[in-house]
């Protein structure tokens, strides 16, 4: 007993480097979203200039949806972008655009001079929209299903990987889904 | 010559003292209603910045901090209170918004982990203590039986 009892210190020490070697591998900027699960927050967005239809979260009813947050200032959106488009081109998935607080035109010489791959594109001006999705970045993805409900969010640009890996068979099991109901 | 450099360098101190510290909170967003202002910047001190992390949305010049101080004092002159501020951003933004994490379930070990390590700590300490009391009355009484047995 007496024995066990100073090798206490190394158990515990053992035990904490443990804990600590799995939260170091952690990445701490990634904070898990509370919307999972939860009703797609309303809105009614404006179109963004030269453009005619706003998004308003009304037209995603009823449908599985992709929502995707951008901006013409945001870097990473640059990767991304050929994604969306070669989605939009090759997938029957509903595209939504969010252009975040996108100033002077912004999201239209964006989506002139890289293609528009969105079925809706709304102007979040002042970014209200954005913090109702608990945002904090762009570019962010948001996956809604049938009844409205938002069932996954992507922090960073969607590579081809995880649209092959994550989105896309999370998209075809909720259209699946759908139509059981 | 003298008088007029002494007031040379009182005026420098007077002005760089009347200098307020930087602030993220810029003069068009500050509320016209001092007390609404005053819950604005103690409510913006307990919330935190998502994007830089280990700032309040107080301190930090980030636009999206820049978004949320405005949204606090939209919802201020809406007339919510603090708490309904507070649980306006957790629905968006989950716990983590808040600095001062909140006590339930899920963080219970946290804030009882100060109360434990301290009673673990005074109970090695107090059992260590007596384990030394213990041998030393044993030495005493073996010295006392020696010497006992040495008068014998």
């Amino acid at each position: 007993m007496k024995r066990l009892v100073l090798f206490a210190p190394l158990i515990l020490f053992a035990l904490l480097g443990v804990y600590f070697a799995i939260g170091l591998q952690r990445d701490p900027s990634r904070i898990p979203s509370v919307l999972i699960d939860r009703p797609l927050p309303a809105f009614d967005l404006p179109p963004i200039e030269g453009a005619e239809k706003g998004f308003a979260s009304s037209d995603l009813e009823g449908r599985v949806a992709l929502i995707n947050i951008f901006g013409s200032w945001c870097a990473s959106c640059l990767i991304e972008h050929p994604v969306l488009m070669e989605i939009s081109r090759t997938e029957d998935v509903l595209l939504a655009g969010l252009d975040w607080k996108d100033p002077n035109g912004g999201g239209r010489r964006w989506l002139d001079l890289h293609g528009n791959p969105y079925d809706f594109v709304g102007d979040d001006a002042d970014g209200r929209v954005a913090i109702d999705f608990g945002v904090t970045g762009a570019p962010e993805t948001f996956i809604v299903d049938r009844n409205g409900r938002i069932r996954h969010k992507h922090v960073g640009p969607i590579t081809m990987r995880v649209w092959r890996t994550e989105l896309r068979p999370l998209i075809q099991m909720l259209e699946r889904e759908g139509e059981g109901a | 010559m003298r008088v007029r450099r002494l007031a040379a360098i009182s005026a420098a101190i007077a002005l760089i003292a009347a200098t307020a510290p930087v602030l993220a909170v810029e003069p068009d967003e500050v509320l016209a209603d001092p007390a609404l202002e005053a819950r604005a910047r103690e409510i913006s001190r307990d919330l935190r910045c998502v994007v830089c992390q280990s700032q309040s949305i107080d301190d930090s010049n980030a636009p999206l901090a820049k978004d949320m101080r405005l949204l606090v004092r939209e919802r201020l002159v809406a007339g919510d209170s603090d708490k309904e501020i507070y649980a306006f951003m957790v629905a968006r933004y989950g716990d983590y918004v808040l600095l001062e994490p909140p006590v339930q379930g899920n963080t219970i070990l946290l804030w009882a982990a100060p109360a434990l390590i301290f009673l673990v700590a005074a109970f090695s300490a107090g059992a260590y203590l007596v384990s030394m009391q213990r041998a030393d009355d044993r030495k005493r009484e073996k010295a006392a039986a020696d010497k006992g047995d040495g008068a014998w």
